[in-house]
């Protein structure tokens, strides 16, 4: 089944534009299976399990145009130390910056297990020719970024043109190589189930390692029925042959409650094989904190406040 | 791999209250059963030892249709609003109390807590409300000068939805101005009791709700009784045949709600994920203990391989256990005689050439359990193929074209219920015009409203329930 599969796991245009025509998703069947997953009860120590994968799935963001190098100092080093009074929790996957902070990031986690991630090709609007984004990922890279999160080309895709919203990942993917390529598709724009089924196959087609949410700068960023939607891609996209691909949920998850309704989702659509920062992440700013109580909470039986734990 | 276990998460038993041995309600009051024979009703996931609850036999079936006939004196005395307001207070008092009947339920028949907590107990409460609404408005539904009810129901129950099935038969009967008296399953008869309770509660007349328990034999006492005006019934088909011989020549009403082979169509143009979980769903909601359960599914035969495929996974994903473990989707086979039938139902399928893929489970050591079961390789002459099992069997079939796919849709007995996959609308509606089935889903299934008649074709019975139509089962209606 492999054999449309090229280099950097990217799949030939022929076949993609198919996918792509036979996309079907109904939207009952999808709100029916939501709901039903959320109604899971974790507990005790599963619910610990999970609070402390979700803290090592983090990926630790900031996007803002005041940031400075300060700020990113400072969150780098919560990101590799979120709990410095508990050493059981694990360190966050990544921090989550723009191109121009990727070196001071670096600096701090170094070669520490959490990785740079730079957004890219004028995120959030990716309203830019092809040659800026793929300068603005080049330097990203150069800048020691270990990941990119691109955002795909909605303009095209409102404009029907796929082959463009393909050509363009591609593109970025190639100027990637081995550096882990997450692609948002921005939900929240997209709307329609079909859309964002639509986005998910032409991102993992044109070889992004991870398709993401959102770029959390609308209001609905992520919902559980996107993930859903993505995580049957991905599933498919492995079933075909074409290996094991990621998710990113990122946008409005606002507390642990809400994190571990997403994992359930992974856990039950794609598995435990998934439940691991190579294959699933949060992206997260306040989401962190609340996590951190939680597990506190489970430990000690106290509800803290949040100056027990150091600012991001 | 990063395994992530669920921990236990088990609904408390402490909100119920049951007790060692329970009578008849008759008359507004428990009493010994004139008979002075009890029977244990057992948990089928432990096989505990519940409670003792009374045989009913001719003269306690006397006592509670003569307690009904005079309870229907006042019954037809009070105005259609204040009957109205009993239901109403009935619906809240449901809600209420639905956390204790739905571990009640759970306890008693085996069934996942999520389930009678998400589905049977809302469902019971809107029965309620839905019917109160109705009870003044009964001479506008059918456009009639002149409805009368018929008097003393007698209404006979099955164990799969114990207390749903008392909400569909009681609220319209009483709403429409009948005095009942119920007969709940033998395995199933706590949640009944409960609700005779709250009947009590809510100060509803004497003599307007009796509930008799006991058997087959008591069920047999009840269709036979002389002043019985009306009997409506929901369980299979053998013992629907056998009620409608002994009522034949009387003047007894009718309406049967009896068993089904449910084709779930899946068509190459569906949306696989969605249909598969509409599958799932329309098999093994409730073990299979569904009479409008999906347990054919039909699936064209150039999906076949894949689908069966995406099938077998998700089907493996499916936590069976114990029925109060919130995150149970699979609970407790309803007894022992169903466990032994559909044990043999499924060896027969194997021996005829079935294929059978069983999901790899560990079942409870005590209790009644049958893994989540799928047959392929199944042709039509097969017993699995035309009987309905009533576990979590699904037996598969392929079509070629929509011709053929309605062709053996419709080659069965049975006519309660089919569902339609594709993502064309026109193929829906071309599918559901030609499948004769009283309720045919597209593109989801097992959905239920209080608003929408429920009732079959064929072997699966006469008469609707649920939403407007329901209301002509408890009423006579002439302008």
């Amino acid at each position: 089944m492999n054999t449309n599969l090229s280099m950097n796991n990217i799949v030939d245009w022929t076949t993609t534009s198919d996918l792509v025509g036979n996309v079907k998703v109904d939207q009952v069947g999808v709100l029916d299976r939501v709901s039903s997953l959320a109604t899971r009860s974790i507990k005790r120590e599963s619910k610990l399990d999970a609070l402390e994968k979700i803290v090592s799935m983090c990926d630790l963001t900031t996007l803002e145009g005041e940031d400075t190098e300060g700020k990113i100092i400072q969150m780098s080093s919560k990101a590799m130390s979120p709990d410095p009074n508990d050493d059981n929790v694990p360190s966050a996957a990544a921090v989550c910056v723009y191109p121009a902070l990727v070196s001071t990031a670096k600096k701090i986690v170094k070669d520490s297990n959490v990785k740079v991630a730079s957004v890219s090709s004028y995120f959030p609007s990716g309203q830019a020719p092809i040659e800026s984004k793929i300068s603005d990922t080049q330097f990203a890279i150069d800048e020691g970024a270990d990941e990119i999160d691109i955002v795909i080309n909605r303009k095209a895709f409102f404009e029907g043109d796929y082959k463009k919203v393909y050509e363009e990942i591609k593109a970025l993917k190639d100027v990637c190589g081995e550096i882990h390529l997450k692609t948002i598709l921005e939900i929240g724009e997209l709307k329609t189930y079909e859309n964002i089924k639509k986005a998910s196959v032409i991102a993992l087609c044109a070889g992004s390692d991870f398709i993401k949410t959102s770029t959390g700068k609308i209001s609905n960023g992520s919902s559980r029925e996107a993930c859903l939607i993505m995580a049957r891609t991905v599933r498919e996209f492995e079933s075909y042959g074409y290996g094991m691909r990621g998710i990113k949920v990122a946008g409005g998850i606002k507390d642990a409650k809400d994190a571990i309704r997403y994992l359930v989702i992974i856990n039950e659509e794609l598995g435990g094989s998934w439940l691991s920062s190579d294959y699933f992440r949060f992206g997260a700013s306040s989401l962190l904190d609340d996590v951190l109580k939680q597990i506190k909470k489970l430990k000690t039986n106290a509800y803290q406040s949040s100056y027990y734990f150091p600012r991001g | 791999m990063n395994n992530w276990e669920y921990a236990e998460s088990i609904e408390s038993e402490k909100i119920v209250k049951i007790e060692k041995k329970y009578g008849h309600f008759i008359n507004g009051e428990f009493v010994s059963p004139n008979s002075k024979k009890y029977l244990d009703t057992i948990s089928p996931s432990s096989e505990e030892v519940l409670s003792s609850i009374s045989i009913g036999n001719e003269k306690d079936v006397d006592f509670a249709v003569n307690a009904a006939k005079e309870g229907l004196k006042q019954w037809s005395k009070t105005s259609p609003s204040e009957r109205s307001k009993y239901l109403f207070k009935l619906a809240r008092l449901i809600q209420e109390r639905s956390r204790e009947f739905a571990v009640l339920e759970s306890l008693d028949g085996g069934k996942p807590i999520k389930e009678s907590r998400d589905f049977d107990l809302p469902q019971v409460a809107q029965n309620f409300f839905y019917y109160a609404g109705w009870a003044d408005k009964i001479d506008l539904a059918w456009g009639s000068e002149i409805s009368k009810p018929y008097g003393v129901v007698g209404q006979i129950i099955p164990w799969n939805f114990p207390l749903l099935m008392l909400s569909w038969k009681v609220a319209p009967a009483l709403a429409t101005g009948n005095t009942v008296v119920l007969k709940p399953a033998e395995t199933t008869p706590l949640t009944a009791l409960l609700f005779a309770e709250l009947c009590d509660e809510v100060g509803l007349p004497k003599g307007v709700f009796n509930l008799i328990t006991g058997d087959g034999t008591t069920g047999s006492e009840l269709v036979n009784h002389k002043d019985i005006k009306k009997i409506a019934f929901t369980g299979s088909t053998s013992v629907g045949k056998y009620i409608q011989k002994s009522l034949a020549g009387r003047d007894v009403g009718l309406t049967l709600e009896l068993g089904g082979k449910a084709a779930n169509i899946v068509y190459n143009d569906a949306a696989l994920d969605e249909a598969v979980e509409g599958v799932v769903n329309g098999i093994f909601f409730n073990q299979g203990h569904v009479c409008c359960a999906g347990s054919r599914l039909l699936v064209q035969e150039d999906i076949h391989d894949i689908f069966i495929s995406k099938l077998e996974k998700r089907m493996q994903t499916l936590r069976v256990g114990n029925p109060l473990d919130k995150n149970t989707d699979i609970g407790a086979i309803n007894s022992k005689d169903q466990l032994d039938k559909i044990t043999n139902l499924v060896n027969e399928g194997v021996s005829d050439g079935g294929e059978l893929f069983q999901i790899e489970c560990e079942l409870p050591k005590n209790g009644f359990w049958f893994k989540p079961s799928l047959f392929t390789g199944v042709q039509a002459n097969y017993k699995i193929a035309t009987e309905e099992i009533f576990g979590p069997v699904l037996t598969t079939l392929t079509f070629r074209t929509p011709d053929e796919a309605v062709e053996i849709a419709n080659n069965t007995e049975y006519g309660l219920s089919a569902g339609i996959w594709t993502e064309k609308g026109s193929k829906i509606l071309w599918t559901a015009d030609r499948l004769d089935a009283g309720v045919i889903w597209a593109n989801t299934f097992n959905k239920f409203d209080p608003a929408s008649p429920f009732g079959g074709y064929k072997e699966s019975g006469f008469g609707r329930e649920g939403g407007r139509h329901g209301l002509l089962s408890y009423i006579k209606a002439s302008s």
